[in-house]
C-alpha cells in the first residue's frame, strides 16, 4: 500500500490517523511530488485534514517527553526524501508500543530520527554561529541565508531572546521566506523583491559604519591566527566550504 | 582615528591569541532587561582560525605593556616590538558592534601588567562595568584575574563577569622559576582559591536569598604551556588533576609552546610546536573529566610519558586486557565507557536501547561506535566465537594497520639507533 499525502506536516500526521482507521498493513509514505505510480501497487491519496492532525500531535504528545517532540518536529524540518516515511512509521510504532519505547535505539526509525534530528539541530546551531549581519542605513541588521534544512523555525526564539534590542531580518534565500524583528514580536515574512538583489546588500543601502566593522573582523581574524598551527583540514571541518559565503572574514 | 584602531586590534589581538581558552559555555545568562545578548548554555564558536582554533571570543589585551619578563611569553618587557592600549571606550565600542553583527559570542579580555596589579584590575573592571551598566550588554565576558590585585576588586569584578581565569603558565614551580624567576605558583593559587571560595559562598547565600547576584557563573580556567620545559606529561596530568580537585575548576588548558625567541632555555626558533602531545594531553583530560578514569590509571611510575602513536583510552585498554572482552548486552555504564571506540552517547544509547533486546552487531554499528576498534574489546549478541586469544601487542598492530592517523605525514618520533 503507498500512501500519498501532499508533503505538509498537517498531511504526513493526517496519512497516521487515516492508517489507524484502515489498518492496510504495512503502508509506505510518498509525497505528491516524489510518488511515482506503481502498477502492482494499490495508492491512496491523504487528504490533509487539521483537526485529525491535531489529535495525533496531541496523542503523539503524550507519549513522548519534550525533548522527542523537538526531534520528530526537527526531522519534518529536514525535507530529507526519505524522512517522511521514517517519520510515518517512527509515529506508527510509538502509538503501537507502551511508553518509553522512543529509547530502543536499535530500532530502525528511532534511530534514523535521532540521527536527521542531530543533522538539522547541527544546521540549526551552525546558523546561530555563521548568521552574519550587516547594518543597513536605517537600522535594520540584515542577513540572508540558504541552509540546507528548513532551520528558520528553530531560530526564532534564539535571536529574539539576544538581540531584544535590535531590529533585524533572517531571510532564507532558498525557500522565499523569513523573519522579522520588529523589537516587539517576529514575525514571518515574504519579500517580493528579486532574489539576486537579496543576496549582496548593495553598498548605498549599508550603513555608514558598516565597513568599518567588517574590516576590523577581517583584521582581527587575521591576527589572531597562529600561523606555526596551520591546519586547513581541520579548520573546513570546522567551517565546511558551502558556509563561507556568508561569512565576513572569508569574503 | 579608524586607522589607528585596526592597528591597534591587531597588536592586541595578536598578542592575546596565545591564551587558548575561548569556551563561551556554562553561562546562562539572560537578557532581562530587553538589552543586547545572553549565554548560551552550551557556547557558540562563530568562526574558526586556519589553525582550526575555535573564534568564540573577542580576545584582546588591553595593553601589552607589561612590567614582567618572562621568557616564554611576547609581551615580555625585554622584547623589541609594538606597544599599544585600548581606552576603555574602544573595548567597549568594539564588544557592542561585533555582539550586534553575531560575530562574537563575547568579549575576553586580559592585559599585560602597567604600573601595577590594582592599577590593571582596575581597568579591565571599569570596561566590564561601562558594558553591563551603561550598555546593558548581557553577552558573555570572560576576564583575566590579575595576580597580586585586591580581593575587593576581585570580588567586584566576579559579579560582573561570567567567568575568571589566571594562568599557571608552567605545570610545575621549577618550570615556572626557570622561565620567569619573578614568579611562583603560590601567585595564581592564592587568587584562584580566593575565586573559588567565594563562588561557593554566592552559591550558599542565593539558597537563602533569591536576589543574591551570580558569580562568576561560568567558573574558572587555568593554562598551562607544555613543551617549553622539560617536564613529563605525569607531571602535567598530576598538576591539572590536583588543580581540577582543590579549585573546582572548569578546564584546565594545555597549549603547546610556539617558539618566540632565541632563549636558550627553552626551544629554538622554527620548531614545530607539540601538536601531537598537546592533542593527547586534551584526550587525557577528557578521560578524567568525563569517561571515569583516574589520573593515575593512564599515567604512573611505569608511564610516565602518554603514546603517540595510540590515545591514551587504547593504551589503557591495552595495557589492562584482563578486563576485556565487556559484554554490551550487561555491563555497566562505567564499563562500557572504557571501551575504546565506544563514547558517551554511543554508551548511552547501548544503555537504552539494550532494555529491549540483546544488541547485535550490525546495530551497534549503525548506533555509531567505532567497531573495527571496539570489536577487540566487547562480545555482544553475535560475536564469532573465537579460539584464539590476542595479545595486546597484536591487536595495537591490527588497530594500526587500519586506521590512518593524521599525525603521520610529520613523524615526530625519533628511532631508536641501539
Amino acid at each position: 500500500m503507498i500512501y500519498i499525502f501532499d508533503g505538509t506536516l498537517e498531511g504526513l500526521l493526517t496519512a497516521v490517523f487515516e492508517w489507524f482507521e484502515r489498518k492496510p498493513g504495512v503502508a509506505t509514505l510518498k509525497s505528491k511530488g516524489t510518488h511515482q505510480p506503481d502498477a502492482f501497487m494499490p495508492s491512496f491519496e491523504v487528504q490533509s485534514d487539521r483537526e485529525k492532525a491535531d489529535r495525533v500531535w496531541r496523542g503523539l504528545a503524550q507519549k513522548l517527553d519534550r525533548a522527542w517532540m523537538r526531534r520528530a518536529y526537527c526531522a519534518y524540518l529536514s525535507e530529507l526524501p526519505q524522512i517522511h516515511h521514517d517519520l510515518f512509521q517512527f509515529i506508527i510504532y510509538i502509538f503501537q508500543n507502551p511508553h518509553g519505547a522512543a529509547q530502543n535505539y536499535g530500532h530502525p526509525q528511532v534511530l534514523s530520527i535521532t540521527q536527521t534530528a542531530r543533522k538539522v539541530e547541527r544546521e540549526k546551531h551552525r546558523m546561530e554561529a555563521f548568521i552574519r549581519f550587516q547594518k543597513t542605513a536605517d537600522g535594520i541588521f540584515y542577513c540572508g541565508i540558504d541552509p540546507d534544512f528548513n532551520v528558520i523555525p528553530l531560530l526564532v526564539n534564539h535571536f529574539k531572546n539576544r538581540y531584544a534590542d535590535q531590529q533585524w531580518i533572517i531571510y532564507d534565500l532558498k525557500r522565499h521566506y523569513g523573519l522579522f524583528y520588529d523589537l516587539q514580536t517576529v514575525e514571518e515574512i515574504e519579500m517580493g523583491t528579486d532574489i539576486s538583489l537579496l543576496k549582496k546588500t548593495s553598498q548605498n543601502l549599508l550603513d555608514e559604519k558598516e565597513n568599518l566593522y567588517a574590516d576590523l573582523w577581517k583584521n582581527y581574524f587575521k591576527s589572531t591566527n597562529i600561523v606555526a598551527r596551520k591546519n586547513t583540514k581541520l579548520h573546513t571541518q570546522h567551517v565546511p566550504k558551502r558556509y563561507w559565503k556568508y561569512l565576513t572574514e572569508k569574503l | 582615528m579608524s586607522e589607528r584602531l585596526i592597528q591597534k586590534l591587531n597588536i592586541l589581538a595578536d598578542a592575546a591569541k596565545y591564551d587558548v581558552s575561548c569556551s563561551s559555555s556554562g553561562s546562562d545568562r539572560k537578557n532581562t532587561n530587553k538589552g543586547l545578548g545572553n549565554g548560551h548554555q552550551s557556547g557558540i564558536c562563530h568562526t574558526y582560525t586556519e589553525d582550526g582554533r575555535c573564534v568564540s571570543l573577542l580576545k584582546i589585551l588591553l595593553t601589552n605593556h607589561c612590567i614582567f619578563d618572562c621568557a616564554y611569553c611576547v609581551s615580555r618587557r625585554s622584547n623589541d616590538i609594538e606597544r599599544a592600549a585600548f581606552t576603555v571606550d574602544e573595548v567597549v565600542e568594539l564588544t557592542m558592534n561585533f555582539y550586534r553583527r553575531n560575530y562574537i559570542e563575547g568579549l575576553f579580555l586580559s592585559s599585560g601588567i602597567f604600573k601595577s596589579a590594582d592599577f590593571t584590575m582596575e581597568r579591565l573592571l571599569r570596561a566590564v562595568k561601562k558594558l553591563r551598566l551603561e550598555e546593558n550588554y548581557n553577552g558573555y565576558i570572560h576576564l583575566k584575574t590579575i595576580p597580586g590585585a585586591s580581593d575587593e576588586l576581585i570580588t567586584e569584578a566576579g559579579l560582573y563577569v561570567d567567568r575568571m581565569s589566571i594562568n599557571l603558565e608552567m605545570p610545575t614551580e621549577a618550570g615556572l622559576k626557570l622561565l620567569a624567576p619573578e614568579k611562583s605558583h603560590q601567585d595564581v593559587i592564592k587568587p584562584l582559591g580566593f575565586v573559588k571560595n567565594q563562588i561557593v559562598q554566592f552559591k550558599e547565600e542565593k539558597k537563602l536569598i533569591k536576589s543574591v547576584p551570580k558569580f562568576v557563573p561560568a567558573g574558572q580556567s587555568t593554562q598551562m604551556v607544555v613543551g617549553a620545559t622539560p617536564e613529563t606529561d605525569k607531571d602535567i596530568m598530576y598538576t591539572a588533576a590536583s588543580f581540577y580537585k582543590s579549585f573546582s575548576l572548569k578546564r584546565v588548558y594545555y597549549s603547546g609552546y610556539i617558539p618566540i625567541s632565541n632563549d636558550s632555555r627553552m626551544p629554538i626558533l622554527g620548531t614545530q610546536p607539540p601538536l601531537l602531545r598537546e592533542n593527547r594531553l586534551y584526550q587525557t583530560d577528557w578521560l578524567m573529566r568525563f569517561y571515569g578514569f583516574d589520573v593515575k590509571e593512564l599515567l604512573n611510575d611505569n608511564n610516565p610519558h602518554l603514546d603517540t602513536d595510540i590515545d591514551p583510552k587504547l593504551s589503557w585498554a591495552l595495557r589492562n586486557m584482563h578486563l576485556f572482552p565487556i559484554d554490551i548486552n550487561t555491563a555497566d555504564y562505567q564499563l562500557i565507557l572504557r571501551i575504546p571506540g565506544i563514547g558517551i552517547g554511543s554508551a548511552q544509547k547501548i544503555i537504552q536501547a539494550r532494555k529491549f533486546g540483546k544488541l547485535y552487531v550490525h546495530q551497534l554499528k549503525k548506533i555509531g561506535i567505532a567497531y573495527n576498534r571496539a570489536k577487540h574489546f566487547i562480545t555482544c549478541a553475535d560475536t564469532p566465537f573465537q579460539l584464539k586469544d590476542f595479545q595486546s601487542h597484536q591487536i595495537k598492530g591490527f588497530i594500526l594497520a587500519e586506521s590512518q592517523s593524521k599525525y603521520l605525514k610529520t613523524p615526530h618520533e625519533q628511532l631508536l639507533l641501539f
